[in-house]
């Protein structure tokens, strides 16, 4: 079997370790090897943030090779078009549409660029585009935008459900596990 | 029982199963969680040490007193801690003694990408190398027997994809220590004077000799036969890369990679075509390799600097087509990391830049303050090195240049304290400022002898680095608030130009520790009507400030800024420097 490759990309803050995890989690115990591979360090001063997830019956390396990624999932619009040249060409895409100014735009020196859901459809003309941070403020918790996103990635993904649901229990803050699952659930709607 | 770990929590569990008693680090990426898995173990003693060194003479001391210790840092820790280490070979070790360095290649968050291996040459150590997180677990393990088998210190060497990788990882039970605790009066193994030390080196050379042996036997050390066109020798995460790129081709696999089994690579070499040394930074096995007579291809076809990864792999032995490019998109901006909205360090550097200092750097968050637009650091070496730089430039330069020198807490009682001592002792006149925020940053948060906090985060003793300047004899400590911008710039000030050492503690707890709660004050806002556009704000790189371009045709100025209150932490220090008085406190 071969192996399937998920990259996972946001901004420092937004939770793309946390949903690794799950997604790794949730393949190990749907019986597969799993390797993933994420830098930390700067992490949560803002810095651009990416995560490997492999996955198949014996994985190698833990970095995905260069225009492999089966899916790239991205939590920020301008971080998902960063990592497009990892999608295989036919490569299926799973962005929220949140923007985050980088310094260069908050300072005003460089402009958010323009025109990207469209550059990310030209490569997956399916390509699942959701609102998640507002999805997940309307559901009462901005922080569930993530979780909300990786409901989305389970849609295109052949694990049980019941799997996910308690990755997601395990592995959330205890004190937000049933807000996580309505937006783990919310997300798989969406992207249905 | 197989469970999802990063290698650092692997090695955590190895040194757990392994009965090691006794762990010690200082906080360092890509080690930290080493240390901080094994303080989840109740049955293990973990502290963080003031640094490196100490946290491995901490672990001797385990050591000759009969428990099984481990010591982990990051690769330059290894620097630090690389005095008592190299003696240690000498005199041996009593209960198993784990010495793990974790190498950063491409640097993801160090000053250097030194390779460690060197270090077990030069030590005359054996090291062995995961290449994943269950070896990480396993390596462990024999690296506390294999201790205790040959009386020396046992190297263990990740780098950042296998202490930040994870894969699963067979648990397994805890073993009791074979060896009886207890005191040893014996000088001839442990005082190192020259008449005892000096017939341990040919001890030593004789163990060398064994361990190489043992290597040649060593079940980690393994030939995986496949296609005999291309043999590759490789090792830790580089024999990874290489299997995903050539799953069908021949491989020695080395565990141990310090000393090699020159027997076993020689028959290695013989059964394959081509023979290649796919490693990761320096030319280690190949230079060694080389030394047996062989000829293997390595780096003129692989590179020497940064990762590797299974595209270079494939590169190096295939050629240039053989690869598919990754083309990314450099007209977009980049997300480099950033100062944390409100954070204590950056009204000090605003007014660093002001006064037109010298600032000599050190390691931390602050070092962020060399980029634009603070660009208010100009030093940046090795832990503590900016206190004695600003006294060397001082010796060079006087009072003619305006030079101080910054450093976190921390890194204070790291490496801070002994160049401080120089400055009083050789009549300096030196200005160093300590961003005190109560906590190691940079790393994730760790206690330190100045944050009242042990490894557990329960209340330690707490060490004043006030108290301390003072004891030195330092004529003037004084401590100022960083958010006060007019006081931070009055006495800053006043100290470059006064011909005495100074020690100014800018004291204020880091934004993401609990402490912060009680600084915190609610979002401020910009007046618009106020802001006259000016961007003065906006050379603070605060993430909370954004600029945004005027839409209405009649307003003369370009644009105006603006505050997200989720990110405002009410520091006040943008409203210090605006001359309109257009930032106030939201209602």
């Amino acid at each position: 079997m071969a192996v399937t490759n998920i990259l996972m990309v946001g901004v420092g803050g937004q939770g793309i370790i946390l949903a690794s995890t799950i997604l790794a989690e949730v393949a190990v115990a749907n019986g597969f090897d799993v390797k993933k591979s994420e830098i930390h360090g700067m992490a949560q001063r803002g810095g651009a943030v990416s995560s490997h997830i492999r996955f198949g019956e014996k994985v190698y390396s833990p970095l995905i090779p260069a225009r492999e990624a089966d899916i790239l999932f991205g939590a920020e619009l301008l971080e998902t078009y960063r990592w497009l040249p990892y999608l295989k060409p036919g490569g299926k895409i799973i962005t929220s549409l949140q923007k985050i100014d980088p310094p260069q735009v908050f300072r005003g020196e460089m402009k958010y660029p323009a025109g990207l859901e469209e550059k990310l459809r030209e490569r997956d003309p399916d390509l699942i585009a959701i609102n998640a941070l507002e999805e997940a403020i309307a559901l009462g918790e901005s922080r569930t935008a993530t979780v909300l996103l990786l409901g989305a990635l389970s849609h295109l993904l052949e694990f049980r459900l019941e799997s996910w649901l308690e990755k997601v229990k395990d592995l959330v803050p205890r004190k937000a596990v049933e807000i996580n699952l309505q937006a783990f659930q919310r997300g798989r709607e969406l992207a249905s | 029982m197989k469970k999802l770990m990063s290698g650092n929590q692997a090695i955590a569990r190895g040194a757990w199963e392994a009965d090691c008693e006794v762990a010690c680090a200082y906080p360092g990426t890509p080690s930290t969680e080493i240390l901080e898995s094994i303080a989840e173990y109740p049955e293990i003693k973990a502290e963080w040490s003031t640094n490196e060194k100490v946290a491995l003479e901490v672990a001797c001391g385990a050591s000759y007193a009969g428990a099984r210790a481990l010591a982990s840092m990051k690769h330059v820790g290894l620097n630090v801690a690389s005095d008592p280490l190299f003696t240690l070979s000498y005199t041996g070790i009593k209960g198993g003694l784990v010495v793990v360095t974790c190498d950063d290649p491409n640097l993801y968050s160090s000053q250097n990408e030194q390779d460690n291996r060197h270090y077990a040459r030069s030590a005359k150590l054996p090291m062995l190398e995961p290449s994943d997180s269950d070896e990480a677990r396993r390596f462990t393990k024999l690296a506390f027997e294999l201790s205790e088998k040959y009386d020396c210190p046992v190297l263990i060497r990740s780098t950042t994809r296998i202490s930040h990788g994870q894969s699963l990882v067979e648990l397994e039970d805890r073993i009791p220590s074979p060896v009886k605790k207890g005191l040893d009066r014996d000088p001839a193994k442990y005082v190192m004077l020259p008449g005892y030390a000096r017939p341990r080196h040919p001890r030593l050379e004789e163990r060398m000799k064994k361990l190489k042996e043992f290597a040649e036997s060593f079940p980690e050390n393994r030939m995986e036969l496949g296609d005999k066109k291309i043999g590759i020798i490789s090792s830790g995460i580089a024999y990874q890369y290489a299997r995903e790129a050539f799953p069908e081709a021949s491989f020695l696999k080395l565990g141990m990679v310090w000393p090699l089994p020159e027997n076993l690579i020689k028959k290695f070499a013989n059964q394959v075509e081509k023979l290649y040394v796919v490693e990761e930074l320096d030319p280690f096995l190949e230079d060694n390799i080389r030394a047996m007579g062989l000829n293997p291809v390595g780096k003129e076809v692989f590179p020497i600097c940064g990762e590797l990864s299974p595209e270079l792999v494939k590169k190096g032995i295939l050629g240039e087509g053989a690869v598919k490019e990754l083309k990314f998109d450099t007209s977009i901006p980049a997300r480099p990391p950033n100062l944390c909205p409100g954070c204590p360090h950056r009204g000090v550097f605003y007014v660093l830049k002001k006064l037109r200092a010298f600032v000599c750097g050190d390691i931390g968050c602050y070092t962020l303050a060399a980029q634009p637009p603070l660009k208010s650091l100009h030093t940046c070496l090795c832990m503590g090195a900016g206190v004695g730089q600003s006294f060397g430039m001082e010796k060079v330069l006087g009072k003619e240049e305006k030079i101080v020198a910054v450093i976190g807490d921390s890194t204070f009682f790291h490496s801070g304290i002994t160049p401080l001592i120089d400055i009083v002792y050789n009549q300096g006149e030196a200005t160093i400022i300590i961003l005190d925020n109560l906590t190691t940053a940079m790393t994730g948060r760790q206690g330190h002898p100045g944050s009242g906090l042990s490894i557990y985060n329960k209340p330690a003793k707490r060490i004043l680095p006030e108290k301390l300047g003072e004891a030195l004899g330092i004529e003037k400590v004084e401590i100022i608030n960083p958010y006060n911008l007019k006081e931070t710039e009055q006495v800053i000030k006043r100290e470059m130009e006064a011909k005495r050492p100074s020690l100014i503690i800018a004291r204020s707890p880091c934004v993401l520790i609990p402490e912060f709660k009680k600084v915190k004050k609610s979002p401020l806002k910009v007046e618009l009507e106020k802001c006259n556009g000016c961007r003065v704000c906006l050379q603070l790189a605060c993430p909370a400030i954004t600029w945004r371009e005027e839409t209405e045709k009649e307003k003369k100025r370009k644009g105006y800024a603006q505050i997200d209150s989720l990110f405002c932490t009410g520091c006040e220090i943008c409203a210090q420097i605006c001359k309109q008085e257009a930032i106030i406190r939201e209602e």
